[in-house]
């Protein structure tokens, strides 16, 4: 679109302070971008009111020499964030016109750091999904399609919504949640960064909670210094999340572009999994060449519990969502719906407001809780999380950062997995370990298939060790040298 | 073991209870137990509520450091097992005024273990009650059906507020057995300053856990632990004083036994108390049984308690209702009664400790737990709130040990004490009340009262006991100053007897 | 442990979802296959593994005891389906 939309959140900060425009400028180019760019649905509330009045504050911090980190970069919010006075629906029919009266700790970091919100982005409803299409806004169409051909494609889920608007250079940065792969996958099939930090890195004070032990927000962006800036304002210890780390959050920029020389990075083997397309086999092989080169020592590592998560997973979280969903009743805030009696009245709330895929998970959270599961499923996925966690802990020993793609597949068409709910789960087959485990991940952009669709590689680190995470992540970006964008179409 | 069971007499042969009670006490806090909003009673609908304890999307809770104090205090007032890890877990179930969804408990992991209480009866003799276990947990908000014939309202005031809830062993015989524990855990309770105890206000509340079998089951199951001795049990939910703990139990005991006569089975339920029908109902049908769906709440970390803190908690203990009682027995050589009395209120215990202080412990007991307890509950007020300071029960007590005035005299004294007349002394003084120790002037009555009775003086040489009339004598002609004492010696000597 | 319609009444019921008779059956099925697959956990040899409840290796943080929050029955109310004077209004409750 305009010049301006197409520079990166680096760039545009650059470009704000050298005052070669105005905020007001960048943001009313993005306002425009958005505007033009609804064949996305890549937001489902637009607030260009509010972003140009925050881009004007901007404009008179930068005037006055109070400019924050951020200030003036106008970034897409994920619905799952509480904006305060600004409509947050989780993209789910339950929650109505929900408006909260408070602002999550993560985006207060952000408006803090002066950047400028332009609206609230689509996603799975209630982050449950990997496609965006369980939202109740309707789906997100992928910027990219198929080389010559018209097929709308996913974004991926839960973050479909940052991820598209992203990659369509609708916002220079995007915030995201990940509870199992929500920010990585879609990144990857995007193009675009996103990294999931270590559990407990930033609050979830706010942010609209699918599986407490799970959730970890992070964000989208166009390249790794981009992500860097924004983790660093995101990240911070919050006295109001009890599982929010008490750590310092380092300058995670000042770490992209360092040497990875003698760093160990370590390829699982358990991550070589059947079917996998050839393409995504060789952008691995790649991957490791690139660091090869880069000065860093290859090993290979296994992590033998892998297979397992998936299924651990679908108990963890289905138990934790079936719990965290329950406030969503009809009695002191969103969607009602009529009935005879209490009863009724819950229980028709809930199977109108809520889509078919988050009942699913409510149901099976409730099974593998009730008299009788407990130990079988949810004790024993307990104890399968640990053993993951384990795996990990022993890999530490012999690497310091692994390498592994972020998901078994490019991109697919919309409505192509909807029939098999597994089908549709094994899409975070690659990124749900690092969630069980607690450990930051990302997915650099590294390369497209045969058809032309991005694919991205994953890195993970150690527990508070984003910064390994973006040296090395910053290498794979700088050797795989990935320029590709979407076609503009919409 | 089965001394004071109460034996119920059925159509069919005898039944015995067997209790155990949960009584859920609100910790004294400024704060609730997740959240920031304030404690309190009296507050208009929902103006202490935060956003946390409405549930708001992405709330989250975050413990209060003070609760979990209080929550080892108790336990450590209980003889109990401090554990340093426990565990939060969520117990699941929707109801209007419940607004997570669940209920922050302990399940697993409770922070206190297990303890014991002793528990006088009203004859003096005592029976220990085990304690199971101590937990933290949220109380519920409340809902109120009257205000609409329609709707029903919510308040969540109450929501988040800090419950321990103390879960006592199925070792209690007898609606007064009940009572009499409820009341020995309130005392502890409010000596210890974690939860005031105010039941009207409902923040203590008891569930009892009723159940009945055969005469001599529970000795079964009390040398076994086999709970297929005791019958099934029924909880009744929120009992909330000593009259209808009774009143409740001696109902569903009945109800039970009936049925159990009837050839009937008792379904495991949960009942509710109706205190103007005076009977339980079933609070839920068998076919809706909660299933509560506990798991670690992953929202919350482990809680791990340092042990020097405990330790520092202990040293800081007061003394608690069982260490004071043997005290003021050893310490005043008072009788386990009065001792029992006093440690019953710690107002008047305080009132009784400065005011027996160089005098005879026994006598200000006299005086402090009946004529000053009586006029005082007549008033309504507390031996916090005494018109008459202990320095003025210790002068009148000092009187007395004196011989300055008599027992007799010294309540005439006391209702002027009362009246607002000032000191002992000085009542004494004014009113002319002092006592005759002079010897001269009692004889000179005896002699002028013999002289004019000769017959009765005679007759007393045979009847030693009619010497009273004498004594009644004197005293009617000394306005009742005369020393009783030296009255009799005197009388004896010139009577000759 | 096959999960069937009447299995999966009885948790719609634990979950305050109203699922319709006819949708009972695929809807068990559906969750029989979901469980089916995650059966294969069994596999793991879990034997004195400690359950893993948080990805956080660190003790619950503790606050002190003062008045911060509440004092807001104005937001506490304002996204409420139904509210008079600062109560939530709710359909009648029967015990
Ligand atoms: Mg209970
Ligand atoms: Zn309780």
């Amino acid at each position: 679109m305009s010049e301006l939309t197409s520079l990166t959140l680096k760039g545009a900060l650059d470009g704000l302070k050298a005052k070669s425009f105005s905020a007001v400028e960048l943001t009313t180019a993005h306002v425009a971008a958005v505007e033009a760019a609804r064949a996305l649905n890549a937001f489902v509330l637009e607030t260009p009111e509010k972003a140009l009045e925050m881009a004007a504050r901007s404009d008179a911090r930068i005037a006055s020499g109070e400019a924050g980190p951020l200030e003036g970069a106008p970034l897409g919010i994920k619905d799952l964030f509480c904006t305060e006075g600004v409509r947050a629906t989780a993209c789910s029919k339950i929650l109505g016109d929900f408006k909260p009266p408070y602002e999550s700790t993560v985006t207060a970091n952000l408006f803090g750091d002066g950047a400028v919100m332009l609206g609230k982005l689509n996603m799975d409803e209630f982050a449950m999904g990997s496609s965006n299409e369980t939202s109740a806004f309707g789906p997100v169409v992928n910027p990219w399609k198929v080389a010559g051909g018209n097929q709308s494609l996913t974004p991926g889920g839960s973050s479909g919504g940052s991820a598209a608007a992203v990659a369509a250079d609708l916002c220079l940065g995007a915030t995201a949640t990940d509870t199992g792969g929500s920010i990585r996958q879609p990144a990857a099939f995007t193009g675009t960064v996103g990294i999931k930090p270590t559990y407990g890195r930033c609050s979830r004070w706010g942010v609209v909670a699918f599986a407490s032990s799970l959730d970890q927000a992070g964000p989208i962006a166009k390249t790794v210094e981009d992500a860097a800036i924004l983790l660093t304002s995101m990240a911070g210890h919050d006295p109001k999340d009890s599982t929010s780390l008490p750590v310092d959050t380092p300058d995670f920029a000042s770490f992209v572009g360092k040497s990875v020389k003698g760093l160990r990075v370590g390829v699982p083997k358990e991550y070589r999994v059947d079917g996998m397309p050839a393409e995504i086999e060789k952008l691995w092989e790649d991957g490791v060449a690139w660091l090869r080169e880069a000065g860093c020592e290859i090993v290979e590592v296994s992590l033998p519990h892998t297979k397992y998560a998936l299924p651990a997973y679908y108990i963890v979280a289905p138990a934790e969502a079936s719990s965290n969903l329950a406030r969503y009743d009809g009695m002191r805030y969103g969607f009602r719906a009529e009935g005879n009696n209490l009863t009724e009245i819950y229980e028709n709330t809930r199977a109108q407001g809520f889509g078919a895929e988050v009942k699913r998970r409510i149901l099976i959270g409730t099974y593998v809780l009730s008299a009788g599961y407990y130990d079988a499923y949810y004790l024993k996925a307990l104890k399968v999380r640990r053993r993951i966690a384990e795996d990990f802990d022993r890999a530490w020993e012999q690497c310091d950062v692994l390498l592994t793609p972020t998901a078994p597949s490019a991109a697919f068409a919309l409505g192509e997995r909807n029939a098999d709910p597994i089908a549709m789960y094994l899409n975070d087959v690659f990124t749900v370990t690092t969630n069980l485990a607690g450990l930051p991940s990302i997915s650099v952009p590294a390369g497209v298939d045969a058809q032309g669709l991005p694919l991205g590689l994953q890195l993970i680190g150690r527990a508070l060790d984003e910064g390994t995470v973006f040296s090395v992540a910053g290498a794979i970006e700088k050797a795989a040298g990935f320029k590709a964008r979407a076609e503009r179409w919409w | 073991m089965s001394t004071n069971a109460n034996v119920i007499k059925g159509r069919t042969g005898d039944w015995e209870i067997v209790m155990g009670l949960e009584i859920h006490a609100q910790v004294a806090s400024n704060s609730k137990l997740f959240s920031g909003a304030a404690v309190g009673f009296g507050a208009g609908p929902n103006e202490q509520v935060s956003l946390v304890d409405a549930a708001f999307p992405g709330m989250l809770p975050v413990l209060n450091r003070y609760c979990v104090e209080q929550a080892v205090r108790t336990g450590l007032g209980l003889k109990a097992q401090i554990n340093l890890k426990s565990r939060f877990d969520r117990k699941n179930y929707f109801y209007p005024d419940l607004p997570q969804g669940y209920q922050i408990s302990q399940f697993e992991f409770p922070i206190v273990g297990e303890g014991e209480v002793l528990v006088e009866r009203d004859d003096g003799s005592s029976f220990t009650v085990g304690i199971e276990r101590l937990h933290l947990e949220q109380d519920a908000g409340k809902s109120i059906h009257d205000l609409d014939p329609d709707a029903t309202y919510v308040d969540l005031n109450r929501s988040g507020t800090a419950l321990m809830e103390i879960v006592s062993r199925p070792h209690i015989r007898t609606a007064a057995e009940a009572a009499a524990y409820v009341k020995k855990v309130r005392a502890i309770l409010v000596t210890l300053g974690t939860c005031d105890g105010d039941m009207e206000k409902g923040n203590l509340r008891a569930d009892v856990n009723v159940s009945v079998c055969r005469v001599g089951g529970y000795d079964k199951f009390r040398e076994s632990g086999d709970f297929s001795h005791l019958g099934t049990r029924c909880e009744i939910k929120n009992v909330n004083s000593y009259r209808f703990i009774q009143q409740a139990i001696e109902h569903e005991a009945r109800r039970q036994i009936e049925i159990l006569e009837d050839g009937g089975k008792i379904d495991q339920e949960t009942r509710l108390f109706d205190p103007v029908k005076v009977e339980t109902r079933s609070m839920r049908s068998k076919e809706e049984a909660m299933d509560y769906r506990y798991f670690p709440d992953p929202d919350l970390l482990p809680l791990v308690i340092d042990a020097a803190w405990v330790k520092e908690i202990e040293a800081s203990l007061p003394e608690l209702p069982d260490a004071k009682k043997a005290r003021l027995q050893s310490q005043y050589g008072l009788s386990a009664y009065d001792a029992g009395v006093l440690t019953g209120d710690a107002a008047l215990a305080a009132f009784f400790e400065t005011a027996a202080v160089g005098r005879n412990a026994k006598l200000v007991a006299n005086w402090t737990n009946n004529e000053l307890s009586a006029q005082l509950a007549l008033a309504g007020l507390s031996f916090d709130a005494s018109p008459i300071p202990p320095k003025d029960i210790a002068e009148l007590v000092e009187l007395i040990e004196k011989e300055t005035i008599s027992s007799k005299i010294a309540k005439q004294v006391f209702e002027h004490m009362w009246a607002g007349e000032g000191s002992p002394a000085a009542i004494v003084e004014t009113r002319g009340l002092v006592q005759v120790t002079d010897t001269g002037a009692i004889e000179a009555v005896v002699d002028r009262l013999i002289e004019a009775n000769p017959g009765q003086a005679a007759a007393v040489k045979d009847k030693p006991q009619a010497i009273g009339w004498f004594v009644g004598q004197v005293m009617k002609e000394m306005a009742g100053k005369a020393n009783p004492a030296a009255v009799n010696a005197i009388l004896k000597a010139k009577l000759g007897i | 442990m096959a999960v069937d319609a009447a299995t999966v009444r009885k948790v719609a019921r634990l979950a305050r979802i109203a699922v319709p008779q006819e949708a009972l059956e695929p809807l068990a099925r559906e969750i029989d296959g979901i469980m089916q697959w995650i059966e294969q956990l069994a596999e793991v040899d879990t034997d004195g593994v400690e359950p893993m409840t948080s990805a956080v290796a660190a003790v619950l943080p503790l606050r002190d005891d003062v008045v911060t929050d509440g004092a807001m029955v104005d937001k506490v109310v304002l996204n409420a389906p139904k509210s008079i004077s600062g109560f939530f209004v709710v359909p009648k409750v029967v015990e």
